[in-house]
C-alpha cells in the first residue's frame, strides 16, 4: 500500500470559497458603497417606530408646507405633515414592496423555471410559451394592468409586481438549471442513484443559487421603482400611509411652492435603487467561479 | 468464465433535433456492441476519440438509456428496469468520471459527497456513515480530516481520490472509469492507476476502464476491447492482443504508442486521417477508408466479430491471411516521460508480490 501511502498533503494555502467570495466583495468599493446604503435604508426602516420623529400621519396645520427646518428638517406637507417622518416610515412600504414582490417572483419563478429546464419535453415547451408572452408585455405596464385589476391597496400591488416579476424567474432559473444539468457532477448524482427530488435540492438549487441572489437585489430595485410608481398611480400604497410613490404623487402640484416634498422621496428612490444596483453588480462580480 | 456484465448488442443512436426541411441527423455512436466481462477481470476498452467508447460505458450503467440491446447483470436487463429498481442496483454499479475538476459537486463538501451513495442507500447510521467516510478517506490516500473541506481545496489527483472514494461507498461490485487518469498528471496517473489496482483487489471488484492510453491499458488490463466507429472490432486477452493483433486498426493503434526512436517511429506511421463521419459511416468494413490491407470485399461487406479460439475475436475479412505486427514489450519502445511513468509503477509493484509484475 506504499503507493497510496505517498500521497502528497493537501495544499493548506488555498482559502475557502465563502472567505474569498466575501473578500472579492469586499475589495469593490461600489458595491460595498452600495450594502452601505441599503443597510442604511434598511436600519431607517427597522428602526421607524423608534425614531424620534413626529407620526407620519400627524397633521400640524400651523405648519403647512413649510421648508426645512430645526423642528422639521425636510420641511412639511400640504397638510403639515412631517416629510421627514414620512420619508421613513415610507421606506419600510418601499423596501417591504421590493422584497415582499421579489420573494412572491422567485418562490413562482424558480421552481418553474427548475422544472422546464429539469422536465424539457412539454412541460418546458408549455412554460417557455407562456413565460414568452408575458414577457412580450413591458414590466411595468403588465404591473399596473394587474393592479388594477386587483384593485388598490399596497397587498396588490407587491402581489401585482411579484407576478410580473416571475417571467425573469423562470427564464434565469430554466437555463441555469439546463446548464447545470451537462456538468459531470449531475450525471455522478445520478450514477450514486438520487432521486429526482434529491438531485434537484442537493445539486440544482445550491448550484443555480448565486445568479438568482444577483438577479433577485437587482430584481428588487426594478420593484421599488415599480411600487413608487404604482403608488404614484394611486394603485399602490393608500393615504394616509406614507410611500414615496404617493409623496411625490401629491408632491407634483407643489413643485413650485413646496419643491422639498418632491426632492427627498425623490432622492430616497434614487438612492434605494442605486445600492441595490451596486450590490447586485458587486454580488454577481464575487460570486462569478470564473476567477476563483 | 462467469459474466457479471454482459451486453446483446447494444445500440445508441443519438438524433439531432429534425430541421425544418429534410431529414434529421442520426449518429449512430453505439453500433451493436455485444460483450461479456468476467468476474473480478479488468477490461479494458480502447479507442480513438470519438469512437463512442464513453457512450458505451454509460450505456453500462444505464446513465443513458440505450436505442436498443440489452444490459445483463445478475440476471436482471438493466436496459428495461424500472427507475426505482435501477436506482437500487446503481449500489452495486458504480462510476468513477474522466474529469475530476467537474464530477464533484462545488457545494458539498468532502465528507458529504462520499457519504452520499451511503445516504442514498440507506446504509448505516449517521455514525456509522461518517466513520465510514473516514475509513475510504485513508484507503484512497487521503485524510479523515479532508471530509470538511470542499473539492476546490484539492488537486486534481486529490479530486480524483476522492472520485474513486465516492464511487466506493456503497460497496460496488463493478467500477467503471471513464478514463481515469487521463486528465491527470503523468506522475499522478501512476499513483491513481496503482490505488485503482489496490483497490479492486481488496475490495474484490470487477473493474472496466476506459482508456485511449494503451501503455497505461496494458499494464492494467486482463482482457482489452477495441472500439472504432461504434463497433467492437476485436477482444482478447491483453498480453496476446498487444503481441499478437489481428485487426489492422488494433495494429495501427499499438504503433501509435510514441516510442523513443526516430526511425523507429517513421517505420510504424501507418494509418492517416481522421476517422471517417460517423453520421454517414462508409459501406463494407467502417475501417476500409484507412486500411492500408483493404480489399474489394472489405468495401462492399461487414465483417462480422467472429471467434478466433482462446478467448480472441475480430471483426476482418483478412484476419486469417494477415500477419500484423504486435509489441512484445512496451517497456523498450517508450519515450522518456512514458518511461518514468513505468519506472513509478514498477517501484509501487515491488511491494506487493501477490499482483502481476509490471512488464
Amino acid at each position: 500500500m506504499s503507493s497510496i501511502a505517498t500521497n502528497p498533503a493537501a495544499p493548506e494555502t488555498l482559502p475557502r470559497r465563502q472567505s474569498r467570495v466575501w473578500r472579492k466583495f469586499r475589495s469593490n468599493k461600489a458595491a460595498v458603497l452600495g450594502g452601505i446604503i441599503v443597510g442604511f435604508f434598511v436600519i431607517v426602516a427597522l428602526l421607524a417606530p423608534f425614531l424620534p420623529v413626529p407620526g407620519p400621519a400627524v397633521t400640524d396645520w400651523g405648519a403647512v408646507r413649510q421648508g426645512p427646518s430645526a423642528a422639521h428638517p425636510f420641511g412639511t406637507d400640504e397638510i403639515g405633515r412631517d416629510v421627514m417622518s414620512r420619508m421613513i416610515w415610507g421606506a419600510r412600504a418601499s423596501l417591504t414592496a421590493g422584497v415582499i414582490s421579489v420573494a412572491i417572483a422567485v418562490l413562482i419563478g424558480v421552481p418553474l423555471g427548475v422544472l422546464s429546464g429539469y422536465l424539457r419535453g412539454w412541460t418546458d415547451a408549455a412554460i417557455s410559451r407562456v413565460t414568452e408572452a408575458l414577457l412580450a408585455a413591458p414590466f411595468l405596464i403588465l404591473a399596473i394592468a394587474l393592479a388594477a385589476f386587483l384593485g388598490p391597496s399596497l397587498t396588490n400591488a407587491m402581489i401585482a409586481i411579484g407576478l410580473s416579476a416571475v417571467p425573469i424567474f423562470i427564464r434565469l432559473a430554466r437555463g441555469q438549471t439546463m446548464a447545470v444539468m451537462t456538468e459531470d457532477y449531475v450525471e455522478s448524482a445520478r450514477a450514486v442513484g438520487l432521486t429526482h427530488l434529491a438531485l434537484i435540492t442537493r445539486y440544482i438549487l445550491p448550484n443555480i443559487f448565486p445568479p438568482i441572489l444577483v438577479q433577485s437585489t437587482l430584481t428588487i430595485a426594478t420593484a421599488i421603482i415599480a411600487e413608487a410608481s404604482l403608488s404614484f398611480l394611486g394603485l399602490g400604497q393608500q393615504p394616509p400611509a406614507p410611500s414615496w410613490g404617493s409623496m411625490l404623487n401629491v408632491a407634483k402640484n407643489f413643485l413650485e411652492q413646496a419643491p422639498w416634498m418632491a426632492l427627498y422621496p425623490g432622492a430616497a428612490i434614487f438612492l434605494v435603487v442605486l445600492g441595490f444596483n451596486l450590490l447586485g453588480d458587486g454580488l454577481r462580480d464575487a460570486l462569478d467561479p470564473r476567477d476563483h | 468464465m462467469t459474466a457479471i456484465l454482459s451486453t446483446r448488442d447494444l445500440r445508441k443512436d443519438f438524433v439531432t433535433a429534425k430541421p425544418l426541411f429534410g431529414e434529421a441527423t442520426v449518429v449512430r455512436a453505439v453500433a451493436g456492441v455485444s460483450l461479456d466481462i468476467a468476474e473480478g477481470e479488468t477490461f479494458a476498452i480502447v479507442g480513438e476519440s470519438g469512437c463512442g467508447k464513453s457512450t458505451l460505458a454509460r450505456l453500462l450503467l444505464r446513465l443513458i438509456d440505450p436505442t436498443a440491446g440489452e444490459v445483463w447483470y445478475k440476471g436482471e436487463d438493466l436496459a428495461s428496469l424500472p427507475p426505482a429498481r435501477l436506482r437500487a442496483l446503481r449500489r452495486e454499479l458504480q462510476f468513477i468520471f474522466q474529469d475530476p475538476f467537474s464530477s464533484l459537486n462545488p457545494q458539498m463538501t468532502v465528507g458529504a459527497l462520499i457519504e452520499e451513495p451511503l445516504r442514498t442507500h440507506g446504509i448505516g447510521t449517521p455514525p456509522e456513515r461518517r466513520a465510514k467516510v473516514a475509513d475510504l478517506l485513508t484507503r484512497v490516500g487521503l485524510r479523515p480530516e479532508h471530509a470538511d473541506r470542499y473539492p476546490h481545496e484539492f488537486s486534481g489527483g486529490q479530486r480524483q481520490r476522492i472520485g474513486i472514494a465516492r464511487a466506493l461507498a456503497s460497496g460496488p461490485s463493478v467500477l467503471i472509469g471513464d478514463e481515469p487518469v487521463s486528465a491527470l498528471d503523468v506522475s499522478i496517473q501512476a499513483q491513481v492507476v496503482n490505488l485503482l489496482e489496490d483497490l479492486k483487489q481488496d475490495f474484490g471488484l470487477t473493474l472496466i476502464v476506459i482508456a485511449h492510453d494503451l501503455a497505461v491499458i496494458r499494464h492494467m488490463a486482463d482482457r482489452v476491447a477495441v472500439m472504432y466507429l461504434g463497433e467492437v472490432v476485436e477482444c482478447g486477452p491483453a498480453a496476446d492482443l498487444y503481441a499478437n493483433p489481428k485487426h489492422p486498426y488494433t495494429e495501427a493503434l499499438l504503433a501509435a504508442i510514441p516510442v523513443a526512436s526516430y526511425g523507429a517511429r517513421a517505420a510504424r506511421t501507418m494509418v492517416e486521417g481522421d476517422p471517417p463521419n460517423p453520421i454517414s459511416p462508409p459501406p463494407g468494413c467502417r475501417f476500409h477508408p484507412r486500411c492500408p490491407y483493404a480489399t474489394d470485399l472489405c468495401r462492399s461487406e461487414r465483417p462480422a466479430l467472429t471467434d478466433l479460439g482462446a478467448g480472441r475475436s475480430v471483426a476482418c475479412h483478412r484476419a486469417a491471411d494477415l500477419s500484423l505486427d504486435g509489441l512484445d514489450d512496451v517497456a523498450q519502445s517508450r519515450t522518456p516521460a512514458a518511461r518514468d511513468r513505468f519506472a513509478l509503477y514498477a517501484r509501487a509493484m515491488a511491494d506487493k508480490p501477490h499482483q502481476k509484475s509490471p512488464e
